[in-house]
């Protein structure tokens, strides 16, 4: 079964929590994990940013569901390593 | 639990809005005890089971007025800065801590400034219902309330100092200020 090594996101968020607190959160969901984030786009309400997370084994749907729970919304997956895990 | 409320309160920065409920209905209800006690105490003195009765029974009103006023205004508030960020975002956020915030969040507001008013005013009654109750009081139980009133009205001028980063004995003294001129105009103007 192959594990998630890096991942980079194209997420759109509110302006609150902010990008610290954003990618704590990420980060306090996937135990080990190094996170990037860069704000690439702000508009009144929303900002675009992009978002870099690396680690062993990631859990996506552990990442998805701290985005979501913080109003953020996955746009695409513009970048994906994995690698299979030797028997 | 207060860590989640800490957290939805920083994502709607509604934080100040909490603190700003909590000194102005506060501010209200230290103020509307001291203008019912004054005018009892430039009056012929009403007994005592009289004075509390109508301090509770302001104090009650006032906890009500903001129990209900806040709820149904930022109930109406937080939906809409929801549907607001829900069109801005293209999504429903119903799930998300926006949408727990917009459920939880008009209660801990309208507790905030319900609470506030009646806890202050309750505080302020106290020496007049250990009064009734026959207990030995330094002073006389009205200027001992009286005290009281302007004790927290200068502590919430502190409060509103220490929040802005001025200087706190000038905000205590100023609120001190507001109070002891609404105490003498009520001196002045009650009819004899």
């Amino acid at each position: 079964m192959a594990s998630l090594k890096r991942i980079k996101l194209d997420v759109l968020k509110p302006h609150h929590p902010n990008s610290l607190d954003f990618s704590s959160t990420i980060a306090d969901k996937s135990p080990g994990a190094r996170i990037e984030l860069t704000v690439a786009e702000v508009d009144e309400k929303t900002e675009t940013v992009f978002i870099v997370i690396e680690g062993e084994n990631l859990k996506y749907a552990a990442i998805v569901e701290a985005i979501s729970e913080m109003g953020g919304s996955i746009h695409s997956i513009d970048r994906v390593e994995v690698e299979s895990e030797s028997d | 639990m207060f860590k989640q409320l800490a957290f939805l309160l920083e994502i709607t920065r509604s934080r100040s809005l909490v603190r700003r409920y909590f000194v102005v209905n506060g501010f209200d209800g230290a103020l509307t005890m001291l203008g019912i006690i004054m005018g009892f105490y430039v009056s012929d003195r009403a007994n005592l089971p009289i004075i509390i009765n109508s301090c509770f029974g302001a104090a009650v009103a006032l906890g009500m007025s903001g129990l209900t006023s806040a709820y149904i205004s930022e109930t109406a508030e937080q939906k809409k800065e929801l549907r607001e960020l829900e069109q801005a975002m293209l999504k429903n956020l119903d799930g998300s801590a926006y949408g727990q915030a917009t459920r939880l969040l008009p209660f801990l507001i309208a507790a905030v400034n319900g609470l506030s008013p009646l806890v202050i005013s309750l505080i302020i009654i106290l020496p007049i219902w250990a009064a009734t109750l026959s207990l030995e009081l330094p002073f006389d139980p009205l200027e001992f309330a009286l005290m009281l009133a302007l004790g927290i009205l200068f502590l919430l001028g502190v409060f509103l100092g220490r929040t802005s980063g001025t200087n706190w004995l000038w905000a205590g003294l100023r609120t001190l200020f507001i109070a002891t001129f609404t105490a003498g105009l009520i001196y002045l103007l009650a009819p004899s």
